[in-house]
């Protein structure tokens, strides 16, 4: 459905728009869907605007959930 | 009393001039443009004797010939342009033949208007090009079409070749157990093309890998003089290359996505915009396929040549009545890698 | 690349695939939704139904934009297209879709009608500054993840007192639509997995009065071939245990409010169409988004004559039966012979994520 990407935060711009880096690759987004994003930040990047900030935690949480499932027994 | 030098003929103004009609009309005008901007810059015995055709003696063997158009746009493109491409593109074609290429032809329609300082800096990148590759364009044709007609420039360029005795390389030879080669990382020019057009644009640090690949070869052939199949995987991506060869040859593939090799920014790029590298056009790259016992040692002497230092075996022909080339996908699953419908547009969904 | 390489990792695919396999019960079948189009285009892409036992069946949902807009629609914008007058600006995804008479956006294109692909809407904003004295119109398609883009071009217009943008809007919900396939009662669903990005903007919330009106286990992934992989996990699980909730996979990106600000913007700007056509689906309440009275100078509807002709779909396509569940595209009789990528028939076959397109494309070489 929505081909959305999560890409870091590499510089804030003018205009509510920022620079995204993603393997090398930077693109100019809009973050006029988003508040209090900051340089470090990860977004999640739709059609040209930041939709969300991705949560690290959260993220090596899931990681881990997924290395572990084979951890456990029924 | 004029101070007029006696003979005078203002020259091409390449700075600030523009195509227009005369240029093509077979002319003065006309005559100046072939002589002052591409004779200059081609500059060879065959284009000195100003014939309207080249003559030159044949070696022995088989003689190739290749044609290709070039409409790329952009013109100018991160890495390379339209003039250079349209030299590698058939040198490249005759190359995959495992023939030696000799001679080019070089034609052009130029779009009325078309400014004539970017006119010089793409017929200075072929002339650059075939010098390097040390294949002259010994013979050409200008024509010039109204405004709105055309897309700027288009090029054609048509090239001659001769195979050494031995050498039977062609698509429809690829057998079940063969390996399959590639040169290089793949992807990489259609990015850089999407990195400048217009609603597309990103900043990378992606060149086009367009160059000629004759000398590469003639190494590769004479390592393994019993190659199977070459192909550049120009438009359509290795994706397309790779399901015309198992059509021809009438046989499958499975491919290791895990061996594929593919530059960081370029499998970025793929990801913004939905894109799949196999199917992003190459221009430095090419394809080879050969029994499994010679892999070894066409590895060895691709990667001991500057073209081929990332070359990498991605796989496996199979017998296979539909024809299918099939990956195994990094994620351990399994997928067709189908021919490309269309154009790849980037997508939303 | 972080947080996408990590999770397409093969050796935790093994994993997972072996939990799957250890936890699903041998005599039960599991007919799990995945309702986002994207979440087909992994499954297929990666292989991943391969990678599950026999026993879960998954039914490819109507989570594709594309997919699911009525040729009438699509015939809409062609004729706004064709207007001497209009730049008609689209996603690439839309360019190929076949209206009436198997025309397209790309085949107006080619017979003139001034037709430009972008990216992003703001592209098309950018168009309509370098062009005042042409009408701009932004084909605007996509559920919730693309509407809030959608939005804040319209503002950015009224800021800019533009003239000659309007905004031809096809934007349509979620939970509307898994509702009324839900309630169709046909497609035998157990589970669902819910989409990924639409979630990051509406939250987990929507789907709590499906999940308990229907007793319908929602596990929202994201998007990310591992997390599909987990979500169905975790499907398995409520299905084993015979609980109907809503959980969250997508933990990284999605809250239980989603992005208030966004949905705060586009309930600015958008409201409720009382009905709208959907391919396959027919006429659902309730289910489009239409720009508010307050807004009615960007509204494409407002400023042209644009006469609707719902149009039916071919008779031997059953993308609608497909889009509901209902069917595979084996089943079709047309699949893979008149009807492929390079000629589509029906929308499931261009959208690269439609099913059909997505199991010719990737998955063929299992049905051949």
């Amino acid at each position: 459905m929505c081909l959305a990407i999560p890409a870091r935060v590499a510089e804030l711009l003018d205009n509510d728009n920022a620079v995204v880096e993603l393997g090398g690759v930077r693109k100019e987004i809009s973050l006029a869907l988003v508040d209090g994003v900051v340089v470090g930040d990860y977004v999640i990047v739709h059609v040209g605007y930041a939709l969300n900030r991705l949560d690290p935690e959260k993220a090596a949480k899931t990681l881990q959930l997924f290395a572990e499932i084979g951890l456990q027994t029924i | 009393m004029s101070n007029v030098k006696r003979g005078y003929i203002r020259p091409l103004d390449l700075k600030h001039g523009h195509i227009d009609m005369t240029h093509g009309s077979g002319g003065r005008a006309m005559a100046q443009l072939i002589e002052e901007l591409f004779l200059a810059a081609f500059d060879n015995e065959f284009l000195r004797q100003m014939n309207d055709q080249a003559s030159f003696p044949v070696p022995a063997g088989r003689m190739v010939m290749a044609t290709d158009s070039h409409v790329v746009s952009p013109l100018f493109f991160p890495g390379g342009d339209i003039g250079c491409l349209s030299v590698h593109g058939t040198i490249n074609d005759v190359a995959m033949a495992g023939a030696v290429p000799l001679y080019l032809s070089a034609s052009f329609i130029l779009e009325e208007g078309y400014p004539l300082a970017d006119l010089a800096r793409i017929v200075e990148s072929m002339a650059s090009a075939s010098r390097e590759a040390g294949v002259p364009i010994v013979t050409g044709d200008t024509k010039v079409v109204e405004r709105n007609k055309g897309d700027g420039v288009f090029i054609t360029t048509t090239g001659v070749g001769v195979v050494p005795h031995g050498v039977n390389i062609s698509g429809d030879r690829a057998r079940p157990g063969d390996a399959i080669i590639v040169s290089g990382t793949v992807g990489d020019h259609g990015v850089a093309i999407l990195s400048v057009r217009e609603n597309l644009s990103f900043g990378t640090s992606i060149q086009s890998d367009t160059v000629a690949l004759h000398g590469l070869v003639a190494d590769m052939v004479a390592a393994v003089p019993g190659i199977h199949t070459l192909r550049d995987p120009t438009r359509g991506g290795l994706a397309t290359t790779l399901n015309e060869i198992a059509r021809q040859s009438g046989i499958g593939m499975m491919l290791r996505e895990t061996d594929l090799p593919v530059r960081t920014e370029v499998r970025a790029a793929c990801e913004f915009l939905g894109l799949d590298p196999l199917y992003s056009a190459n221009e430095g790259k090419l394809v080879a396929i050969c029994r499994q016992e010679d892999a070894s040692a066409l590895l060895g002497a691709m990667r001991a040549h500057p073209l081929g230092q990332d070359a990498a075996v991605i796989g496996e022909v199979v017998e296979d009545d539909h024809r299918f080339v099939q990956m195994e996908t990094a994620f351990g699953g399994r997928r067709i890698v189908d021919w490309l419908t269309g154009e790849q547009l980037p997508r939303i969904c | 690349m972080k947080y996408i390489d990590e999770f397409r990792d093969g050796e935790l695919a093994r994993k997972l695939a072996a939990d799957i396999k250890r936890e699903v019960h041998p005599d039960k079948n599991y007919g799990l939704m995945e309702f986002c189009g994207g979440h087909t285009h992994a499954i297929f892409r990666y292989g991943v139904q391969g990678l599950l036992p026999d026993n879960i069946n998954m039914i490819h949902g109507p989570g594709c934009p594309v997919c699911v807009l009525p040729i009438g629609r699509v015939d809409s914008a062609i004729a706004l297209a064709r207007r001497p007058d209009v730049i008609l600006c689209s996603y690439g995804d839309m360019l190929r879709v076949p209206g009436s008479d198997r025309v397209s956006l790309l085949k107006a294109k080619a017979g003139g009608a001034d037709v430009r692909m972008v990216y992003s809407s703001a592209d098309a904003l950018k168009i309509a500054q370098e062009n005042p004295d042409k009408q701009v119109v932004f084909f605007a398609i996509g559920f919730e993840t693309t509407t809030p883009p959608t939005v804040v071009v319209i503002l950015q217009a009224e800021a800019l007192g533009l003239a000659n943008f309007t905004v031809f809007s096809n934007h349509v919900l979620t939970p509307a639509a898994i509702t009324a396939i839900m309630g169709s009662g046909e497609a035998r669903v157990d589970g669902v997995v819910g989409p990924a990005h639409v979630s990051t903007v509406i939250g987990s919330r929507p789907y709590e009065p499906f999940a308990a009106q229907y007793h319908m286990p929602v596990v929202i992934a994201g998007f990310e071939p591992l997390d599909v992989m987990q979500a169905i996990l975790m499907l398995v699980r409520q299905l084993n245990e015979g609980r109907a909730e809503v959980e969250n996979e997508f933990t990284r990106a999605v809250s239980r409010d989603g992005n208030l600000k966004a949905q705060g913007l586009v309930a600015e700007v958008f409201e409720l169409r009382k009905t709208f056509e959907w391919r396959g689906l027919g006429w659902v309440p309730d289910s489009g988004l239409q720009i508010r009275e307050k807004y009615a100078a960007y509204d494409a509807e407002k400023r042209f004559e644009l006469p609707y002709q719902s149009v039916d779909d071919h008779p031997a396509c059953e993308c609608s039966a497909i889009i509901r569940g209902v069917k595979k595209p084996l089943d079709c009789k047309v699949f893979g012979t008149v009807c492929t990528p390079d000629n589509p028939i029906g929308s499931c076959m261009v959208s690269s994520e439609g099913a059909c397109a997505a199991y010719y494309t990737y998955g063929r070489y299992t049905g051949a």
